[in-house]
């Protein structure tokens, strides 16, 4: 493989060869993926459960008639997506320490000593999972709310239209979720990179999605409820669902670029470890 | 021919009893540092957190801006503000009387309540706005009673010390369809009646005010509880919209029987209370025998939230809120504590060592439940008793409990860690990897708890969550009662769907339902 490299004496591969040589990675990453039996069971367990909690919160939700009712719609059948992001981050944390605590990992670095485009490789893989899930996640919330909600008083006739994809703030919070899903493993994927230790990364990345928004609805000052809720992870992010413009801490997209930005910082330093550290 | 005598090892045999497999597992437990490090830091992040950080509300004013609040015959917190009317009975009697009308106003916007109150008062009886007659031990504040009523929207009432409530003739009052009210007291004991004619009457009951004096005051009052309008923005915010209001009723027919009446009545404003006697109106004329009589306040306790007065009131448990970070950390240790086995062939170890698989899995119950049990004691303690002085500090009336309440919210605390414990041992025997049993830890107790914040979801689907999953057990905070007959801002974190003991039971099931599946599973599953 390396014949000429070794006949030259040139280090640096050719461009061409560097993309295939990510491509080999990209797939080898996608093998490792695709042969483990809990891949396929968490991403349907993705969609399972962010539909299936979608679907009994609204059903269990009453827009009684002679009252003021002020229910984000959108939001509310999207709200099943607190829940799917836990099975996104357990599929994210996962993919990087079951191969350290199998010492895989050490194989994988012999193989691809390359370690950034290893980390990339397996974000890659790890967005193409969520991705599917997501959108049927998000198509399968969508679909509950429409079916279900105009039975529980949230009527057009009463100011709540039909969810559609037609209108351009639902839209925005259908592909908004997507993106969030994909980015909440993203950033999971990070931190698992630098904890290594899968039951560690799963607290640490389910504390930072759950427990800061009940933080920052406790704590007693009210510039650093604001705080945590404007850079929070889950709190910015979810600020994409939003589709009455209510008291938002954050923008929508801004909201999102706040978790992408958690993400990237996550990868950036899980890399930067993965660059300096021994397997 | 000589027989080998079999190889005995010199030490007697170990002995495998119960206590010798929880010694073993203490031995695993407490050998692990981070665990330690971590069981620690849970508790101690209930009290940092919760005595630190919270909001308990504070009241903004300049000197004292709580009034002495009087306790009612039973102990609790209680609000004693009406319109009295009365004179003295130190006999045995009765008093008598025909309601014809029951009217009322309220400040619609909620505003601030005060000297201002007199502009945009409104036409409206508010459900519990009271006028009636009464016999109260004393026009001191807190004093027992018994009284006979009619209210806004709930029919006649007997009510008595505050906490009692009975019902009576349904229908609101009006000049066509007039209410007769009687009281008659013999002794200690007074018992109501109702009538729609005068003539008819019908028993409403029968209560003992034990230590009720000769001398007592009888007469007739009127007073009107804060509205509330609209729906309550999320728990742990207090307030809300809140409305003083006041209701006028309009009495005749007044006979009062027995003891040397000095046939006189005098009014008054019974129950100081700065904000709420400055509504306008407060009053009574007398002329012809009909009385009419305007007043404002409540007979009734003093409910969570400053929900009913006009002071930020707190409980005992507004310090608690923590807990379920403290219960985050520690039901993830209890998972580790199996799943770390399994990843490190640990448990096949442990199997070869005590074959009876069931007591592996009881002795591991048995520790985990033990240690978040003790670590949790203190931790409730502290938050409760420490959190209760710093509450008052910032002026926060915290309503008083019985000592007995205290121990419950506490010792309730501890059990709901311990069992939580248990349970995510339990999870971790079932599904052996670390990382689904700590998501499913983390998610069986969080996301509940995420989903009940009702500032996302409504209020009904808030209540269930309180009800069917594992955060249940969150009812052990509860320290007071909630009172149907006082409207009031029920919901989490201090009132709760169900009772204390029956939150911690449905947690209990959970725990129960999980050990009996991870014990069959280890018993039939390959290490």
């Amino acid at each position: 493989m390396s014949r000429t490299a070794v006949v030259t004496g040139r280090c640096a591969p050719l461009p061409r060869a560097a993309a295939r040589a990510w491509l080999d990675a990209l797939r080898a990453e996608w093998t490792k993926v695709r042969t483990v039996p809990e891949t396929g069971w968490l991403v349907a367990a993705t969609a399972a459960l962010t539909i299936a909690v979608s679907t009994t919160v609204i059903a269990v939700t009453r827009c009684a008639p002679g009252t003021g009712c002020t229910a984000d719609t959108t939001r509310l059948s999207l709200i099943g997506v607190e829940a799917g992001q836990a099975v996104v981050a357990i599929l994210a944390v996962l993919a990087i320490t079951s191969e350290y605590s199998t010492g895989l990992i050490r194989t994988t670095f012999t193989a691809m000593p390359r370690r950034f485009g290893m980390l990339g490789a397996k974000a890659a893989v790890l967005t193409g999972l969520v991705l599917p899930a997501a959108i049927i996640s998000v198509a399968g919330c969508l679909l509950a709310g429409r079916e279900i909600l105009p039975g529980r008083g949230f009527t057009a006739a009463r100011g709540f239209p039909l969810l559609s994809l037609a209108h351009g703030a639902t839209l925005r919070a259908a592909a908004g979720s997507v993106l969030y899903l994909a980015l909440i493993g993203l950033l999971a994927l990070g931190v698992a990179t630098i904890v290594r230790d899968s039951a560690a990364a799963t607290g640490i990345v389910l504390g930072l999605l759950y427990l800061a928004p009940i933080v920052a609805a406790l704590v007693a000052s009210p510039v650093w409820q604001r705080r945590i809720d404007r850079y929070g992870p889950t709190s910015a992010g979810l600020t994409i669902q939003d589709t009455t413009g209510g008291h938002l801490p954050i923008g929508p997209w801004g909201g999102l670029a706040v978790l992408a930005l958690w993400a990237a910082a996550a990868l950036l330093a899980g890399g930067l470890l993965l660059r300096f550290r021994d397997a | 021919m000589t027989t080998i005598a079999p190889y005995r090892a010199p030490q007697r045999a170990g002995r495998d009893g119960f206590w010798q497999l929880v010694h073993a597992e203490w031995t695993k437990f407490r050998t692990v540092r981070g665990w330690l490090v971590a069981v620690v830091l849970a508790v101690v992040l209930i009290d940092v957190l919760g005595l630190f950080l919270v909001d308990v509300g504070t009241n903004q004013c300049n000197g004292p801006c709580v009034p002495a609040v009087p306790t009612g015959p039973g102990g609790e917190a209680v609000l004693d503000s009406f319109y009295f009317v009365h004179q003295s009975l130190s006999a045995d009697g009765s008093l008598t009387v025909r309601v014809t009308s029951l009217t009322g106003k309220y400040q619609p916007q909620g505003g601030p309540i005060g000297p201002h109150t007199t502009r945009g008062l409104t036409r409206f009886v508010v459900p519990w706005a009271k006028a009636g007659i009464i016999i109260d031990q004393s026009t001191k504040q807190g004093s027992a009673y018994a009284a006979m009523m009619v209210t806004g929207q709930h029919g006649v009432r007997m009510q008595y010390n505050y906490t009692g409530d009975i019902a009576g003739l349904p229908g609101r009052v009006s000049p066509s369809s007039p209410r007769w009210l009687r009281l008659t007291r013999s002794g200690d004991t007074i018992t109501g009646y109702d009538s729609a004619d005068g003539s008819h009457w019908t028993k409403v009951g029968t209560v003992r005010l034990a230590g009720l004096p000769a001398a007592v005051q009888a007469g007739l009052f009127a007073t009107s509880p804060v509205y509330f309008q609209g729906n309550f923005p999320s728990y742990a915010q207090s307030g809300g919209g809140t409305s003083p209001s006041t209701a006028t009723g309009v009495f005749d027919h007044v006979s009062l029987r027995g003891g040397p009446a000095t046939g006189t009545w005098s009014g008054q404003f019974t129950g100081a209370n700065a904000r709420l006697d400055s509504m306008p109106g407060v009053g009574f004329q007398h002329a012809d025998g009909r009385f009419t009589i305007t007043g404002t306040g409540d007979i009734a306790p003093i409910v969570g939230g400053g929900a009913n007065v006009n002071f930020v009131t707190g409980t005992i448990a507004d310090h608690l809120v923590a807990v379920i970070f403290g219960l985050v950390v520690l039901v993830v240790i209890g998972a580790m504590f199996v799943t770390a086995e399994y990843r490190r062939g640990m448990m096949r170890v442990t199997l070869a060592a005590s074959p009876r698989r069931g007591r592996v899995l009881a002795a591991k119950s048995v520790v985990i439940g033990l240690v978040c049990f003790v670590l949790g004691l203190p931790a409730a303690a502290i938050a409760v008793i420490v959190g209760a002085m710093i509450s008052r500090n910032h002026g926060v009336y915290v309503l008083p409990v019985s000592w007995l309440t205290e121990l419950q919210v506490i010792v309730g605390i501890a059990a709901l860690l311990a069992v939580a414990g248990v349970l995510a041992v339990a999870v971790g025997t079932i599904l052996r990897r670390s990382v689904l049993a700590v998501a499913t830890v983390i998610a069986v107790f969080v996301l509940p708890y995420i989903l009940g914040d009702t500032s996302v979801v409504a209020p009904d689907v808030s209540e269930w969550m309180f009800r069917v999953t594992p955060i249940a057990a969150f009812a052990v905070q509860q320290s007071v009662p909630a009172y149907p007959q006082v409207m009031g801002q029920y919901g989490p974190p201090e009132y709760f769907a169900l009772p204390p003991w029956a939150g911690l039971l449905v947690l209990c099931g959970y725990a129960a339902v999980a050990l009996t599946v991870a014990c069959s599973l280890l018993r039939t599953r390959d290490a």
